[in-house]
């Protein structure tokens, strides 16, 4: 009796300890980046460095927060990221509809060619993709993002979203379709309200995906106004170009452009789970 | 009716309701249905065609040629397969990224997967917090790789990281340690990153897996008197076995594709040491502007993406979607 109860105590001690470990090895990254972007521009370079900025430095921030420069940056990641979120979910919805609620041929090979693409390295496109929006002098603007971010980020929604349309009851379609509904009328008034939760999780996911999408962006933008926030972080300078480099700023940066995903993450975390696996774990 | 059921995913109630409501005209409605998916499907298989299938075709045309844009009148030479001949005979880079790939992939994907699961098997679990494992877990994965490269590189510092005083106080190392300069340790701090990084993604996915196992086994061995160690062994990871293999394939997959983490953290360095596949193709494109080489290398890379998804598919039978016959 005793020993069962002591090894329950045991058991949940020995859980507790691996939760407090598991968030630990999570945040402990994330957290000595703030830590150092609180931290006076010398106190970084202290040998051995310090546990907690002492005193507390606001400089990297307010530096970071004026630079017009890495302004841009995250409205030119928040102009892609939402158009590419915006025509991906519009061109993936329908065709994720179609393939989880209609009959026609061919389902087995449209799936293995979005298959296909999920697994496309985008090294593999990339030289024809320059020559070609060299030529037709996309270059530096937001299309030449917005073109491949579409296409990269369709799979997943395609994906993710078959596998919420299949779930979604069939009876009410087949009630629609009864009471003398057209396949149009049922998409937009029966299933676009059901799917909605299932659209809106794909949209987080697809916003997440190209808000950090980094190869096509450090390519295709070479002008300082027109690049995104993980190649201004990528290519950091800081306010004035120093002889060393500006740890303070970047950690500033990072800290800064995680934060959209961080809310994100942590006000839909259940959606975003449900949604990650639903694709990958079929049940 | 198995058919029925095996080629469209219908329930034996539903089929009996559609054919009822569709039985005199059948035919003519099966036509229009299918009219109106290729309709719905058209936009989406139209951009993928056009942004991923015709520059892959493009690329495989591009790698035939010798192509040096860094002179604006030098001609092309066609070559053939002379470029995919010489990443194959003459070229000790490419053989360096491949290796350096290997390494990661092997030692990457084995650390996830042990972590991975271990965390999988405390999250499967109910305890209070849960929500908060969870939102914790999201955020490695939902980071930027590039910014968590950025704060790697802080911490990983040679004289000023915390990593070294952190080692320092728990007595591992008796000096600082030039983690991402050296040849010796480059590859495995940025490992060590790319596991920090990574593994929430696969406690993910092996959580979902692991919720997907009946109660009931667990209960009926547990009345056999198996112990934990067996529990797991015979009933979670053989019925796991499907979830790991696809989650295996997907990460595999992205080692091939790892860019923007030895680019910002390393740039490749020292030397060659970090220099991944995607990496090496990506200099050789945008570096040395040969766009032929280039093409041939990331040719070469896609064709070891390939291979790899069918010996997962096909032979291990990783159960992804669309490889096959629908639910």
């Amino acid at each position: 009796m005793s020993a069962t109860w002591l090894g329950k105590r045991v058991q949940a001690a020995l859980v507790f300890a691996l939760v407090v470990v598991i968030v630990a090895w999570c945040l402990a990254p994330f957290y000595w980046t703030v830590i150092t972007s609180l931290k006076a521009a010398n106190a970084i370079y202290y040998k051995p460095t310090t546990y907690l900025p002492d005193p507390v430095d606001l400089t990297g921030w307010i530096k970071v927060a004026t630079l017009p420069r890495f302004q841009g940056a995250l409205l030119n990641s928040a102009i892609v990221a939402s158009s590419v979120t915006v025509t991906s979910l519009s061109l993936g919805s329908i065709c994720a509809y179609a393939i989880a609620r209609l009959r026609f041929p061919g389902k087995d090979v449209i799936l293995a060619m979005v298959l296909a693409v999920s697994m496309f390295p985008g090294i593999a496109i990339i030289s024809p993709l320059y020559l070609q929006f060299r030529d037709w002098d996309l270059i530096n603007t937001k299309l030449a993002l917005i073109l491949p971010g579409v296409t990269f980020t369709l799979p997943v929604c395609i994906w993710t979203l078959v596998a919420f349309f299949r779930d979604l009851p069939r009876e009410l379609e087949e009630a629609a379709y009864v009471d003398g509904a057209s396949r149009a009328q049922t998409f937009w008034h029966v299933i676009t309200p059901l799917a909605a939760p299932g659209v809106f999780t794909t949209a987080i996911l697809l916003f997440i995906a190209s808000w950090n999408e980094f190869l096509f962006a450090r390519t295709f933008m070479s002008k300082v106004d027109q690049v995104t926030a993980p190649v201004a972080i990528a290519q950091f300078e800081g306010a004035d170009i120093a002889a060393v480099t500006p740890w303070g700023e970047i950690s500033a940066a990072a800290v800064a452009t995680t934060i959209p995903l961080v809310i994100l993450v942590l006000i839909f975390q259940r959606r975003i789970v449900a949604g990650l696996t639903s694709g990958a774990v079929k049940g | 009716m198995r058919i029925w059921e095996d080629a469209y995913g219908m329930t034996a109630t539903t089929l009996a309701s559609r054919v009822r409501a569709t039985v005199p005209r059948r035919s003519v409605q099966v036509t229009l249905e299918a009219r109106f998916a290729a309709f719905l499907v058209a936009p989406a298989l139209l951009a993928i065609a056009l942004v991923a299938f015709y520059p892959l075709g493009h690329a495989f045309w591009l790698s035939l040629w010798k192509i040096n844009l860094r002179f604006e009148n030098t001609p092309w030479v066609f070559v053939g397969l002379g470029n995919y001949v010489d990443t194959f005979t003459d070229d000790p880079r490419w053989r360096n990224a491949l290796r350096v790939t290997g390494t990661i992939a092997f030692t990457s994907l084995l650390a996830e997967f042990v972590l991975g699961m271990v965390f999988a098997l405390v999250m499967n679990r109910a305890f209070r917090g849960r929500g908060l494992v969870r939102a914790a877990i999201l955020i490695p994965w939902s980071l930027t790789t590039v910014v968590s490269a950025r704060m790697w590189q802080v911490i990983y510092h040679a004289s000023y990281g915390v990593f070294n005083r952190m080692l320092m106080d728990l007595g591992v190392i008796d000096a600082y340690k030039p983690w991402i300069i050296s040849p010796v340790f480059t590859i495995w701090a940025m490992i060590g990153a790319d596991v920090w990084k990574t593994t929430p993604f696969v406690a993910l996915l092996l959580t979902a897996g692991m919720q997907l196992i009946p109660g009931e086994l667990y209960e009926a061995a547990a009345i056999d008197g198996a112990t934990a160690w067996d529990r797991f062994w015979r009933i979670t990871f053989p019925l796991l076995k499907p979830t790991i293999l696809v989650a295996l394939l997907f990460r595999m997959i992205d080692v091939f594709r790892m860019l923007d983490l030895p680019f910002v953290l390393t740039g490749g360095g020292p030397g060659q040491a970090t220099e991944t596949l995607s990496l090496y193709t990506y200099r050789v494109i945008f570096t040395d502007l040969k766009f032929g080489a280039g093409s041939a290398l990331a040719g070469t890379t896609f064709l070891l993406i390939l291979v790899t998804a069918f010996v997962f598919i096909k032979v291990l039978g990783a159960p992804v979607a669309g490889s096959e016959v629908e639910r």
